[in-house]
């Protein structure tokens, strides 16, 4: 079984060709290394996957069902997630509001419902913990490392029993000890037979992590193959299209 | 007992380090500095510490703090509203024109805070539904709303309410058990507003879309029905205020709350609000809105004129938020 399936997924912008005929399967817990030079249609087809918008021509199955997404919030709603990168955290709320943003807890008082704060802590604390990371629910994420970001945002996606995390460039601004950091996150989630497709231009972060490597190169699939049948001097090929196929 | 873990005892220095906590809060120093003013003007003069004053100065304050509850909510949201001013004046006004025409106290307040609403609904929807800019759409309900209430009261001032005249001034301008009743009214509003702030969804969401407005959305927080509810709150706070006032004056004019949005602007702002949107406090405007009355009565008591007081005012917008920036430049 997939978790995630493509079938010739074509996406054009006017004259542009962004995505052609893109084909390709996702087991459950595989980790996806998706990689390609700037405007090779990394992020559009990310988008295609989170309901951002529909493709142009082709199929999208989930679980082997196959699905249609209007919004986001379909794509969501059959275990897709993404992970912006800064642009979904608030830096001034506390790491488990974060992680409970637009979906807090609340419990009755009476006539009126609160916040759960103490639900939110210990749910998010043992978020954390499955995460295997440090970052504490009170802290403000404001005092927070790029490393612990990532976490608060990864430990949302567990929040909702996401099949698939999608994440595009996680690790382009942070110092390298938090780009270990989220390698360890992106392991955790495999381990808990969650999928993820990495986006990077940063070829050993890709290798250390992904099952599976993906190229594009203006818009066509290149090469699909698994990390360890390959190596960086081959990709870095694919990618500039020094090497045509693989 | 079990011993702590090393987490929790990091937990604990992080979190439960009370007196480094409050030190380091902007509130903890703009508290201290109104203590130390009231001290200073008791030394000073004689006319500080005399109960007719303090009377006065609770009052005034406690006008001032209770629309610094909404504009910090509309701060924190990302907001601004310049519009409280005016929004007070039609408020009192309609509670006056309704009863001085016979009607009851409690037909004329509600009245009153139903226009104070829609005009906060107004501003709401062209903010939240109309994409316009906080500053331009209540700028432009600045003038519209108070010159809406000069049509309403064709200019005049009123000063005779009909059946329940007195209950309005007593509601007003009296006190119980020593306190004046604006100052009740505030406390209750105060510790309502901080309870909403912290323990509602709303305040939550109100905080996240400060914070990070795109977050808010991606998450799927319903950001503009939010801001709408975010101006009217603050709307209604200026509307509530209207009613007390006129009962405190005894008669309204359409020059009522005429500049009053930058002293609670700077209420909010010197008690923690931050501008750029995310930061504030209900004990934060209270404590503002204390400061800057107490210095805008020593100006009074010391002799110094009053056309100094735009001056404080307007300093302490702009050092209130340089103080901000250079502490996120340090952070
Ligand atoms: N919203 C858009 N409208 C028009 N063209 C777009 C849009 N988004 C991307 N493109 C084009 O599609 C191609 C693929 O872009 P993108 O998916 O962002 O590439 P990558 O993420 O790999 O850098 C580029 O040529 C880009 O200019
Ligand atoms: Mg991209």
């Amino acid at each position: 079984m997939n978790v995630l399936e493509l079938k010739n997924i074509s996406k054009r912008y006017g004259a542009i060709q962004a995505l052609d005929n893109v084909s390709l399967a996702i087991a459950p817990g595989e980790v996806v290394g998706l990689m390609g030079d700037n405007g090779a249609g990394k992020s559009t087809l990310v988008k295609v996957i989170a309901g951002n918008f529909a493709p142009t021509s082709g199929d999208i199955l989930v679980s082997d069902q196959k699905v249609a997404f209007h919004k986001p919030l379909d794509a969501q709603k059959a275990g897709i997630e993404v992970v912006y990168q800064d642009l979904a955290i608030c830096n001034n709320l506390s790491a488990a509001s974060n992680v409970f943003l637009g979906r807090e807890p609340t419990r009755r008082i009476g006539p009126i419902k609160v916040v759960d704060y103490a639900f939110m802590r210990s749910k998010s604390a043992e978020l954390f913990a499955r995460l295997k990371s440090e970052t504490r629910p009170r802290d403000l994420v404001h005092k927070m490392s790029g490393g612990q970001r990532q976490a608060v945002a990864i430990a949302r996606t567990l929040l909702s029993d996401a099949k698939i995390v999608l994440m595009d460039e996680p690790t382009a601004a942070i110092s390298v000890r938090q780009v270990a950091e989220v390698l360890n996150l992106i392991r955790q989630l495999s381990d808990h037979g969650i999928s993820v497709v990495l986006i990077s231009h940063r070829m050993p972060d890709v290798f250390e992590v992904a099952d599976k490597v993906v190229v594009l190169r203006r818009g066509e699939l290149v090469a699909d193959k698994k990390a360890s049948d390959s190596s960086p001097e081959e990709i870095t090929g694919l990618i500039t299209g020094a090497i045509e196929h693989a | 007992m079990a011993t702590p873990t090393l987490a929790e005892v990091i937990n604990r220095s992080q979190h439960h380090g009370l007196i480094a906590r409050i030190t380091s809060q902007q509130i903890f120093w703009v508290f201290m500095a109104a203590v130390f003013a009231c001290l200073a003007l008791t030394l000073l003069t004689d006319s500080f510490a005399t109960e007719r004053n303090l009377f006065n100065v609770t009052r005034n304050f406690a006008f001032v703090g209770i629309i610094a509850l909404g504009m910090t909510a509309v701060i924190a949201s990302g907001g601004i509203d310049l519009s409280v001013g005016s929004t007070l004046v039609i408020s009192a006004m309609t509670v006056s024109v309704i009863m001085s025409a016979g009607m009851p106290f409690w037909l004329g307040c509600l009245a009153a805070l139903g226009i104070s609403l829609l005009v906060g609904a107004v501003n709401g929807v062209l903010i939240a539904y109309a994409g316009m800019p906080p500053f331009v759409v209540t700028l432009g309900m600045l003038s519209v709303a108070r010159s809406l209430a000069m049509v309403l009261s064709d200019n005049k001032m009123i000063y005779e309410f009909g059946p329940d005249h007195d209950f309005l001034l007593w509601l007003g301008g009296g006190s119980t058990l020593g306190l004046p009743h604006p100052l009740i009214i505030m406390v209750i509003l105060a510790c309502l507003t901080a309870f909403a702030f912290r323990h509602l969804r709303w305040g939550q969401h109100l905080f996240a879309i400060g914070g990070n407005e795109n977050a808010a959305v991606l998450t799927g927080i319903p950001v503009a029905r939010i801001k709408v509810s975010v101006y009217m709150f603050s709307a209604l706070m200026a509307g509530i205020t209207g009613v007390l006032e006129v009962g405190w004056l005894g008669g309204v004019t359409t020059n009522l709350g005429q500049a009053m949005e930058l002293t609670v602007i700077a209420a909010a702002v010197i008690g923690g609000a931050n501008l750029a949107g995310g930061g504030g406090t209900a004990f934060g405007a209270v404590v503002g809105a204390l400061l800057i009355e107490v210095i805008r009565n020593s100006l009074i008591l010391l002799g110094i004129s009053t056309f100094w007081q735009g001056t404080f005012v307007g300093s302490f917008i702009v050092i209130a938020v340089a103080f901000d920036r250079f502490r996120q430049r340090k952070s």
